[in-house]
């Protein structure tokens, strides 16, 4: 029987600096070795919204990036908002993290509305966090990766952040030690490098999910070949973490 | 053309700016023996004790300063461009590959004068990373820029692209004579409106069937969709804008570029085929040059400026680069030779080893296209110094799959992990894994003594490569500085 997963690449286009498109790839690949059949299907703006959306994984992208966006992603924002509640799994990066929060305002004042699916907001900086960034979460242990972004993003007091950082500068907003947020099924995070084939913790968390949610329970199927190559590529994960841990900022 | 060479007025010089050359060519030789600071130490100094140095030193050149900028192909373009004014008969200044900051500029500059502080050149041709080109531009102003392309390079540098396009633009604002911009490339074409009216822009381009092989940075946007049409020539994006030279046809280390009208077919010792359009780049500003050179009155105004003894030699050599047919400025073009980690070959026992410098995500993809692997062993060193970029998510940026067939012989470098992940993420198979460079690099060029071995290193892992080898091999200067 085939197992399709359907994942949403949310603006390709518009929303993919930093190499996160790194991350559909690499849940492209581990639902292959899972024995599902992964399709993508990138949805710009006005593209026709798949009839199965499994997944959706968004990037970040430059401030005009997020301009030119916006508008398609207040006509999906109702639906956005059903899927994020139905327990759809979602990975937003960056540029999309802040529009899945209330808004953002920008250095020179002005606002821009934010779908509101992650109860937080941002506010624009001079400064911008920059560099590697090691976090620890209950939920996946310790994530890897590389924050570079001028916005301040503070969740409000329900929001769970997606890990905790050690020192001040960096994370969300430089001051509580709290990066990205999960809210349901949906993380939004800073952290590129890209994220998910050095966190491959977070990349399974996302593909249980998606796989319980439309067939009921994940099952992998897999021949021997497809357990050594995943962990192969686990094992060449680890060694980059390991590695990404202790590289100056 | 009646405007001074360098439009800043020099800032006034320090009461022992006499004592300036003598300063940093000591820190110089002191750097030297302790080895310590590297070659831009010297520059850092004097850029400390005497700020205008810079101005002040290439305010003498009579035909001032071209300013290369642009994310990829700046160094290759501004060796083409002094290249063939050398060739063409003028005394050109020109900073060694890879110190595109300031100071760098300082530190060659300190090589060069005498210690009376003269410069015996007659223009500088001056390579400057995109922030340190607006650094440069504050204290001296370009007689001309050339301004190639921007590119997702080093955003933890420079933030974001539109932000690159806006460090440029403040170079295209502060050139006295020619701006010269890529027309395809829509970040640049729009800085034409930003150069002010006293200045000239003139463009180089492709043409239309062309455009496809050069993709720009709004291509990469879509890496992802690997199942989509490949995409269609875009659309005239500057219809209207004529480009001075164009590139018509590429071959093997061949270039058809029409220029007034006529076409020209030119050999260019230089590897990939973007190499061809940067050297269509080059022959605009040379023609730039040229163009100014040809007014007699200008000629004459700039030799005054000169003292007494140096000036009939400068008149000399202008009116004879002035008087070059285009033929010549093309033969000028097939002279050039590769500049260092831009496709130069080692020896090493028998095996030529070719090293590629990748700095950011279309780089490597140009690279890639350009050194087909079959019959090669293939090594890959990916550093993440300062100078690299500390950020690895431009390898996720890469589509590696042309290595598929052959594989990867040996990865390394601080972040050989993130590249080996890289590659079997892509289904490539990685067969050796060392962050030592040096242990692997050896056994690397040692492996299948006569095939022919690709080296892909960031730059800081070029520098130790070139230095592992330099051991084993003969390793020329490839215009690096010492």
């Amino acid at each position: 029987m085939a197992r399709q997963i359907d994942i949403v690449s949310l603006y390709p286009k518009d929303m993919n600096i930093y190499g996160d498109s790194g991350n559909v790839l690499t849940v492209e690949r581990r639902l292959a070795l899972y024995g599902y059949e992964p399709r993508i299907h990138a949805i710009n703006q006005n593209d026709p919204w798949p009839d199965h959306a499994d997944i959706i994984l968004g990037g970040g992208g430059q401030d005009n990036g997020q301009r030119k966006i916006i508008e398609d992603l207040f006509r999906r924002a109702d639906l956005l908002r059903s899927l994020a509640q139905d327990g759809v799994p979602m990975l937003m990066i960056c540029g999309l993290y802040q529009l899945f929060g209330e808004y953002f305002e920008t250095v020179d004042g002005s606002k821009l509305e934010g779908i509101s699916i992650i109860g937080a907001y941002t506010v624009g900086r001079d400064v911008r966090m920059i560099g590697n960034l090691t976090e620890t979460s209950e939920q996946f242990g310790r994530i890897v990766g590389y924050e570079n972004h001028s916005g301040q993003t503070f969740l409000r007091e329900h929001v769970r952040p997606l890990g905790s950082v050690d020192a001040d500068g960096c994370g969300n907003n430089g001051e509580d030690h709290t990066e990205g947020a999960v809210v349901n099924h949906v993380i939004g995070t800073y952290m590129h490098g890209s994220l998910l084939p050095k966190n491959p913790a977070i990349s399974d968390f996302l593909i249980r999910a998606a796989a319980e949610r439309r067939y009921g329970t994940f099952t992998p199927e897999q021949s021997a070949d497809m357990r050594d190559e995943l962990a192969r590529l686990d094992a060449l994960a680890e060694h980059a973490r390991a590695v990404a841990e202790v590289r100056p900022r | 053309m009646t405007q001074a060479p360098t439009g800043t007025p020099a800032p006034r010089a320090p009461w022992y700016a006499f004592a300036t050359p003598t300063i940093g060519k000591g820190v110089r030789w002191a750097s030297r023996i302790t080895h310590h600071g590297g070659s831009a130490f010297p520059g850092k100094v004097v850029e400390r004790v005497d700020p205008g140095f810079l101005c002040r030193t290439l305010a003498q050149l009579p035909l001032g300063v071209v300013l290369v900028s642009g994310t990829n192909g700046k160094t290759t373009t501004t060796r083409m461009v002094s290249m063939m004014l050398e060739s063409l008969g003028l005394r050109v200044f020109t900073n060694p590959t890879g110190s595109n900051f300031t100071r760098g500029v300082v530190s060659a500059l300190l090589q060069e004068v005498s210690a009376g502080g003269a410069l015996d050149a007659d223009i500088a041709v001056l390579e400057l990373d995109e922030a340190y080109a607006v650094h440069f531009v504050e204290q001296v102003r370009p007689d001309y820029a050339l301004l190639l392309n921007v590119m997702r390079d080093q955003l933890d540098r420079f933030g974001e692209i539109d932000n690159t396009a806006r460090l440029l633009s403040r170079v295209a604002a502060a050139t006295t004579g020619t701006v010269v911009l890529n027309r395809e490339d829509p970040r640049i074409a729009a800085l034409a409106q930003v150069v002010p009216s006293s200045a000239r822009t003139v463009h180089f381009g492709l043409s239309q069937a062309l455009r496809r092989f050069f993709p720009t940075d709004d291509d990469m946007a879509t890496t992802f969709e690997r199942d989509a049409a490949p995409a269609p020539a875009p659309a005239e994006p500057t219809a209207g804008t004529v480009a001075d030279v164009m590139l018509t046809g590429v071959g093997d280390h061949r270039a058809q570029l029409l220029i007034d009208g006529t076409e020209y077919d030119s050999e260019v010792r230089l590897e990939g085929v973007y190499n061809l359009y940067n050297a269509a780049a080059a022959l605009a500003v040379v023609r730039a040059v040229q163009a100014n050179v040809r007014n007699p009155q200008a000629i004459c105004e700039r030799a005054a400026r000169l003292p007494a003894k140096r000036r009939d030699g400068f008149v000399m050599r202008a009116q004879r680069f002035a008087g070059a047919s285009t033929d010549a400025l093309v033969d000028a073009l097939a002279q050039v030779t590769p500049a260092f980690g831009r496709g130069e070959v080692i020896d090493v026992h028998g095996s030529p080893v070719e090293l590629l410098l990748v700095k950011n995500p279309m780089g490597f993809r140009l690279a890639l296209a350009s050194f087909p692997p079959a019959g090669c062993n293939t090594m890959i060193c990916i550093n993440d110094e300062y100078a690299d970029g500390r950020d690895m998510s431009w390898l996720w940026d890469v589509d590696f799959t042309s290595l598929h067939a052959t594989g990867v012989d040996a990865v390394s470098g601080v972040r050989a992990w993130d590249m080996a992940l890289r590659l079997e993420y892509d289904g490539v198979a990685a067969r050796g894994v060392n962050t030592d460079l040096e242990q692997a690099v050896r056994a690397f060029v040692g492996m299948d003594p006569g095939t022919r071995k690709h080296i892909y290193c960031t730059y800081t892992a070029m520098l130790a490569v070139r230095s592992i080898l330099g051991t084993m091999a003969d390793v020329a200067d490839a215009g690096v500085g010492k």
